[in-house]
């Protein structure tokens, strides 16, 4: 097996860090003996148990509290809040208590607690199943936010965050499940950490999730006009990786973001106030492809018209250096 | 499977095997956390506590009785009106006090405050300054304790069994037949508004039956009332016998928070509390017991002089240092 659907590498990560860790123990809706909605947890039980892998009620608050209260006793929870627009629920269990416990206990405990959830339009599940949750917790010190855009990323990203001793909100992309990549080269990929995923001269173009694959499409398409892109994974939304963004932009001296997303608030924003900070002199233009400031749409023609694709981002390009289709 | 029942109030009964020395101690606990309140309003209007404060003057027997009944590794989960909570738990009272002064001494380094004081030394994974937060806290201690022999407590008020947390909880619980037992400190008022008036169905106690769950409503300016309660759900959970609901009912002496006098509460009702001041009810029953009004004075003077003492220090205990502070956002 030369290759690894994105859906198996989280499975895997799963299987592999509760068989090496007995404090680990994962449970959300369906997760158990359904193996998840999506199919991304099959013979977890199986295999580990009722004690390590359990179904819970539908009750995302109940969920985000218990497995804060189990992460400072003892325990290194994983849950899966099955879409990420339900993360609305459990906020006050995450933001006033995950995020906030190491600092205000006075460093006495962290919160070793991963919560999983898949997210993204595309997939005419309508409003409220759509949505990207990042950018409700970007402003929360205290949480880490992940965001895979690969299989072999995926696997080792959520090793790391099962490992890390602060609370996680790790986000895997609907679009992505099916996609297979080649196997990972390493047995973790650190949090915090950003990967430059194609060279280029031209012009930087940071994304994350599926927006990753989509750029580098985009990429491709540009390469024929002569204009060489390079693509950055963030990989991680916070903390972010400012650093690798700005040494590309002082490379191409141009930036664009592709966001699956609003505009406003969003993480997309982020990067180009970082590089406005710190990075103004490297600049020669910079912009932000984000989803109009509406809900995700259901109909097919409107929710494709929504998502930056790889035809809008090749569009968006071109239109911006005056580069004729 | 299904456990309910609701019981009424009832007198505690003295317990046989226990001497009323036991009891005494339990009173000193009152009687600190009495005191303890006393200062930090006295402190407050000085100036020394920041921002806000919620007392459980009044409430004292609810957590001294429930910690009692407590082994020193099971977990109590409290709230914002949390003083009480920690200081039954364990916590010292002059680290307690350094905290609520915003000292580097505090238990939380000054971090924390009033709102928000955590002592895992002592098993208290929390006080939480939003209502419901420790009723979802409590439950996940719960699944850690029924992995490690132990029991977790979360307290909350009446208000909080309106909260989301309360009914996901009580059904978590219930359903993975976790070892906590859930104490509604029910004071009546919610903030400034009556508990009758925006909560359905008369007692809270009652809402355990819809979870096939245990309860007890009880006298919660009875020590003893409360102790018994407490030793029998904390038995039960101990014993894989699963979750408990016991509703205290009790009456805060004080407003909600500093900036509230307590209009809204009829005087003749606040009187009747006030002739229930659980301390006192606690000292007629040793005085019936046989305890000496010497031995009373002397525990009670002792108290006062360690509650001085704690003031003392915390007063003079520096401020944290900004520069020290910084960058504490992750556990690295």
């Amino acid at each position: 097996m030369s290759e690894l659907e994105f859906r198996t590498a989280i499975r895997d990560a799963l299987d592999e860090e509760i068989a090496r860790d007995p404090s680990v123990v994962f449970f959300g809706e369906d997760v158990a003996k359904a193996g998840g909605v999506f199919m991304t947890t099959p013979e977890l039980h199986d295999r580990h148990g009722q004690e390590r892998v359990f179904d819970t009620p539908i009750s995302e608050l109940a969920m985000a509290g218990a497995a804060f209260g189990a992460a400072v006793t003892g325990l290194r929870p994983v849950i899966e809040i099955m879409f990420g627009d339900f993360m609305a629920l459990p906020m006050d269990s995450l933001v006033n208590q995950a995020a906030k416990y190491w600092y205000v206990s006075n460093e006495q405990a962290s919160v070793p607690l991963v919560v999983r959830s898949a997210v993204g339009a595309g997939g005419r599940f309508g409003a409220m199943h759509s949505q990207i949750h990042a950018s409700w917790f970007q402003g929360i010190p205290g949480l880490k936010i992940v965001a895979p855009s690969n299989p072999a990323d995926a696997k080792g990203l959520l090793k790391s965050a099962i490992r890390d001793d602060n609370p996680v909100i790790f986000l895997e992309h609907k679009r992505l499940y099916s996609v297979k990549g080649p196997l990972p080269r390493e047995e973790t990929v650190p949090l915090g950490r950003a990967n430059v995923v194609r060279e280029g001269g031209d012009l930087t173009i940071v994304s994350a999730f599926k927006g990753v694959p989509d750029s580098l499409a985009a990429a491709e398409e540009l390469a024929r006009d002569g204009l060489e892109a390079e693509v950055v994974d963030l990989r991680t939304l916070r903390p972010l990786d400012g650093g690798i963004v700005l040494e590309s932009v002082a490379k191409t001296n141009r930036l664009l973001v592709v966001e699956e997303g609003p505009r406003t608030g969003g993480w997309g924003a982020v990067v180009l106030g970082i590089v406005a900070a710190e990075g103004l002199h490297d600049l020669d233009d910079c912009w932000h492809l984000g989803t109009d400031e509406t809900p995700a749409p259901y109909s097919p023609t409107l929710e494709d018209a929504f998502l930056p694709g790889p035809a809008a981002i090749t569009a968006a390009v071109r239109d911006r250096l005056g580069v004729p289709a | 499977m299904a456990r309910a029942e609701s019981e009424r109030p009832t007198r505690g009964r003295e317990r046989a095997a226990e001497p009323p020395a036991d009891y005494l101690s339990l009173y000193g606990r009152m009687r600190l956390i009495r005191r303890f309140e006393e200062e930090i309003q006295r402190l407050f209007l000085r100036g020394e506590v920041h921002g806000t404060t919620h007392l459980s003057a009044g409430q004292e027997a609810v957590p001294v009785g429930v910690c009692s009944a407590l082994e020193p590794g099971d977990y109590a989960a409290g709230t914002y009106r949390g003083h009480g909570h920690a200081l039954a738990k364990g916590t010292d009272p002059e680290a307690l006090a350094a905290e609520m002064l915003g000292r580097s001494t505090g238990v939380c380094g000054g971090r924390a405050g009033s709102m928000n004081v955590v002592d895992l030394e002592h098993g208290l994974v929390g006080c939480f300054g939003i209502v419901g937060g420790s009723i979802g806290a409590a439950t996940g201690a719960a699944m850690s304790a029924q992995r490690q022999g132990r029991v977790a407590v979360g307290f909350f008020g009446d208000g909080a069994s309106n909260q989301g947390y309360f009914h996901e909880c009580l059904n978590w619980a219930q359903v993975f037949d976790l070892p906590v037992v859930y104490v509604c400190e029910n004071n009546f008022y919610g903030e400034f508004t009556p508990m009758a008036s925006v909560t359905a169905g008369g007692e809270i106690g009652m809402r355990a039956a819809a979870y096939g769950m245990t309860s007890r409503v009880v006298d919660g300016n009875d020590l003893w009332a409360v102790r018994e309660a407490a030793l029998e759900a904390v038995t039960r959970a101990r014993e894989g016998g699963g979750p408990t609901l016991l509703e205290c009912q009790t009456y805060r002496h004080y407003g909600h928070s500093k900036s509230d006098p307590g209009k809204y509460r009829p005087p003749d009702e606040v009187e009747r509390w006030l002739a229930r001041d659980p301390l006192q009810l606690a000292r007629a029953r040793l005085k019936e017991l046989g305890v000496s009004d010497d031995d009373v004075n002397e525990l009670e003077a002792e108290i006062d002089a360690t509650m001085d003492r704690a003031v003392e220090a915390a007063l003079a205990a520096p401020y944290p240092d900004p520069q020290e502070d910084a960058g504490g956002e992750f556990k690295r």
